[in-house]
């Protein structure tokens, strides 16, 4: 592809890495990148995913801004309480950089929808951005099922988690964790809070990976779980055991369809301690 | 004997079970996670009768739901 002056100069300080280079910019504007959630980690996941110039994004979300979201969200702004997040996404994104399609998805990832949103651009990486375990175990089962890669990660307090899945190259995120727990044994940040730094933290990390899987440059979060502590500032990164009887990407997968969990009632005002 | 546990060194009297780790409160939030020995997955329903041996790499892993 032929880039514009204004691209050249944009993307200068990629083009001159060694890794990435006017080839590695290139693979990025051609890269399409679907981001779940744009939320806490979804919201800085794209703003530097547009910026970096992915070609396409797709955002989906069914919520609007709230108030409350602020503190953390840091694509929405106060002018957009009570906007549609996907449009404000949109709206942050191309203000930043105008080369990236921008697709909206303005629903709740489900069963029914998320394959045909996946397969809608053919997206090359799938970041995970959600606030709960029915829809990660569903982004993680619909990325196994149609052989795509993805970022799971998760935030709660001062603590977060981000792994990475590519297909045939390591676990799955149900290989470690199974199922979704009960509803109200592990609580959300809306029940138990979350330092708004740490989906910026985490999903830098989510990006970082979707940029590294579309260049192919250096080694990804695969068969690893790195955690992080903000409060001792403590990185881990935990190798992970595979799991050849896993129910949907072991040798004889049992999950054969996609399945809607109860997403998890927010009843418990007071939950359980975890640092 | 001694463990790692969560990446440190970590010292018992006597051989337990993982059921008695996650009660001794030696893990944050017992309720839930996913425990890994010498990097395998052990099945929740076996938390009662695996015992821990001296040198074991043990891995609680935590579910971890937020993101927005």
């Amino acid at each position: 592809m032929n880039f514009t002056n204004a691209q050249l100069e944009r993307y200068s300080r990629h083009i001159i890495l060694e890794d990435i280079g006017v080839k590695g910019q290139e693979k990025l504007l051609n890269g399409k990148v679907l981001i779940i959630g744009t939320g806490g980690l979804g919201a800085p996941a794209a703003l530097y995913l547009g910026a970096a110039g992915i070609g396409t994004i797709g955002l989906v979300d069914g919520d609007t801004v709230d108030l409350s979201n602020l503190q953390r969200q840091v694509i929405h702004s106060s002018q957009d309480v009570g906007k549609a997040k996907v449009i404000s996404g949109k709206e942050s994104i191309n203000a930043i950089n105008e080369d990236v399609n921008v697709i909206t998805y303005q629903e709740r990832a489900t069963a029914d929808n998320i394959k045909d949103i996946i397969r809608d651009q053919d997206y090359d990486f799938i970041l995970d951005g959600t606030d709960n375990f029915p829809v990660k175990f569903l982004i993680n089962d619909a990325c196994v099922m149609l052989k795509k890669p993805f970022s799971h990660a998760g935030i709660i307090r001062f603590q977060g988690q981000t792994m990475t899945y590519v297909p045939g190259k390591g676990p799955c995120y149900r290989c470690i964790f199974k199922n979704p727990p009960p509803p109200d044994v592990v609580p959300t940040c809306q029940q138990a809070g979350v330092l708004g730094v740490m989906g910026g933290v985490i999903g830098t990390i989510q990006a970082t990976e979707a940029i590294k899987y579309i260049t192919d440059v250096g080694n990804l979060l695969t068969g690893y779980l790195l955690t992080y502590d903000a409060k001792k500032l403590e990185f881990r990164k935990v190798k992970l055991a595979g799991d050849k009887n896993c129910a949907v990407c072991g040798e004889n997968p049992t999950i054969k369809k996609l399945i809607d969990y109860e997403i998890a009632a927010c009843s418990i005002a007071d939950s359980k301690k975890i640092g | 004997m001694t463990i790692t546990l969560n990446g440190k060194e970590t010292s018992f009297g006597e051989e337990i079970t993982i059921q008695e780790l996650l009660e001794q409160g030696y893990v944050e939030m017992q309720e839930y996670v996913t425990v890994q020995i010498n990097e395998n997955i052990i099945p929740r329903a076996d938390y009662g009768t695996y015992v821990i041996k001296d040198k074991d790499v043990v891995e609680c892993l935590y579910y971890m739901g937020g993101g927005k």
